[in-house]
């Protein structure tokens, strides 16, 4: 085996790996009760999608998907986690455990299906692709997609649906990064700035929700009335 | 051949021996965590004499199966230390008696007889321990089965002498994000099986809170010894097994001498210490799961090892 095959296999390698522990904290997310321990979840997937994006940018020699990295680093990584924590400190750190519709261990299996179903929904789409980082990157993108929704479905407060549209946003960028290495930048600073804006007016929303309502259990909110 | 069967031999002594030394080293490390002293590392060796030393009680109203268990449970660590790669990075005269399934199977032999023999004297503890036990022991084996499943996928065999030899050849499938995901999956499942405190806490002495201990708490004498050395023996396997054959056969003798033969034995210990520190540090930063949630860490366990197996599939 040659020298710069050995390398670009273990790239590859390094690309799946960083595939496997990101399918694995998007499961995480939907196991953890605790707010912050899946905001800390979320941090390490996108730090993830990250380190995807600069194996995949060395592979392809494309500067695009570092520049990826940097902008996801910055925003989902850093302010995102910042903004949630400054804007609903107290719903971040003393809320033990989050309410959801089903216990655990069926979330669990319920996960489970869903990222069989999202390896057969893209086999078709790659009957005919040979580069193996996107036979990968794209199925993982798919159940990360996937599994955010479903955290959204599940938890029936609202930080931790924010953290669920969050993820599945990182798994759309997962499996865009694979398929798409030149993405033009202006498309990847356009959704970052979009991601962090949702961010902060739903961190907005939700505090003033919590005001109001002394609660951010949206679940329960369908028994309010109009006046 | 003689060789071989010389080698076997040697690997089972050094289970043997080495065993109780890894659960002295490991309660020590814990107490030293915690800024105490601790007991002796040879502490485990004293226990086990002192109870040979002491005479057996034995309730009337058991049976043969509580007289029995005690020799099945010494035992059957022993077996499983003849099949799976101890020492030598090669195949062993007994080696193909069993693949790891057959390992896992015989391990199983060990904790039936064990839960069988915690019923049997009626003792209110016993099967209150050996109901729990076996709900762990049920929830953890959808987890074996897609761990050696995953492991039979990927390097096409169940013989871990073929096995442990796929992760490092190249270096590069050691990064697989299979072989990282198993080795999580199977660390969830050695706290499972071997009672350490996420789990169960080995350490407790409230027999209400108690899962693995209260099955041997009608043993005295020579019956206790053995339960007690049985129990370190098959920790001491499973070790063997997550870091032999799961994580990567390094420090294991390659050649047919008998010098490098004994030169593992030290690397191997070096191993199991390196990760003994790091259950210990596992042990010392988390609580005890209260028994309802273990089935979520074990739901944990298994969803890590079906992603294991996904991300197989994915690859090829």
């Amino acid at each position: 085996m040659t020298e710069p095959h050995m390398a670009l296999s273990v790239l590859t390698k390094l690309n799946s790996l960083s595939g496997g522990l990101f399918l694995l904290t998007a499961f995480g997310i939907i196991a953890m009760r605790q707010v912050l321990a899946s905001l800390n979840l979320f941090v390490f997937q996108s730090i993830l999608l990250a380190a995807s994006a600069c194996l995949l940018g060395f592979q392809h020699g494309s500067i695009h998907l570092f520049a990826v990295a940097g902008i996801t680093l910055m925003t989902k990584s850093i302010l995102i986690p910042f903004l949630l924590r400054r804007t609903l400190n107290q719903e971040v750190y003393a809320r033990r455990e989050i309410s959801q519709v089903l216990n655990i261990p069926t979330s669990l299996l319920i996960a489970v299906a869903l990222t069989i179903f999202a390896y057969f929904l893209s086999s078709p789409l790659l009957s005919g692709v040979v580069e193996p980082s996107v036979k990968f990157n794209l199925p993982i993108g798919m159940a990360g997609l996937l599994l955010g929704a479903y955290v959204v479905m599940v938890r029936r407060e609202a930080v931790p649906q924010v953290i669920g549209i969050l993820s599945m946003e990182n798994g759309a960028f997962f499996a865009s990064v694979s398929i798409a290495p030149d993405l033009p930048l202006i498309a990847e600073l356009a959704a970052a700035f979009d991601v962090l804006i949702i961010a902060v007016v739903m961190g907005l929303l939700t505090r003033r929700i919590h005001e109001r309502v002394g609660t951010t259990d949206v679940g329960r909110m369908t028994s309010l009335k109009e006046e | 051949m003689t060789n071989r069967i010389v080698f076997n031999v040697i690997q089972v002594l050094v289970v043997m021996t080495f065993a109780p030394l890894i659960k002295g080293v490991l309660n020590r490390l814990k107490e030293n965590i915690q800024s105490k002293r601790g007991p002796s590392i040879f502490q485990p060796y004293r226990d086990i004499w002192k109870l040979f030393h002491k005479d057996e009680v034995i309730s009337e109203q058991s049976s043969w199966i509580f007289r029995f268990t005690p020799y099945v449970v010494f035992v059957t660590p022993i077996f499983v230390a003849l099949l799976i790669p101890v020492l030598t990075g090669y195949p062993l005269f007994f080696a193909f008696m069993g693949d790891m399934l057959g390992g896992g199977f015989i391990l199983a032999l060990g904790g039936f007889f064990a839960t069988l023999a915690a019923v049997d004297t009626a003792n209110p503890y016993g099967p209150m321990g050996a109901s729990r036990t076996r709900m762990v022991g049920f929830l953890a084996e959808p987890v074996f089965m897609i761990v050696f499943f995953t492991v039979s996928f990927v390097a096409g065999s169940t013989i871990p002498y073929i096995v442990h030899k796929h992760w490092v050849t190249p270096l590069a499938n050691f990064f697989e994000p299979s072989h990282v995901l198993l080795m999580l999956a199977f660390l969830m499942l050695i706290i499972a099986e071997g009672g350490r405190i996420p789990v169960d806490n080995p350490s407790g002495h409230f027999e209400l809170a108690m899962i693995d201990e209260s099955k041997g708490l009608e043993y005295s004498g020579r019956g206790a010894a053995l339960m007690k050395w049985g129990g370190s023996m098959k920790f001491f396997v499973l070790l063997c097994i997550f870091l032999n054959v799961l994580v990567a056969p390094w420090g294991l003798a390659q050649g047919e001498a008998l010098a490098e033969v004994l030169l593992a034995v030290p690397l191997v210990l070096l191993k199991i210490f390196l990760f003994v520190l790091l259950l210990v540090v596992i042990e010392s930063s988390f609580a005890k799961l209260r028994l309802f949630r273990i089935t979520e860490f074990l739901g944990a366990a298994f969803v890590t090892s079906v992603a294991a197996m996904i991300t197989r599939l994915l690859e090829i």
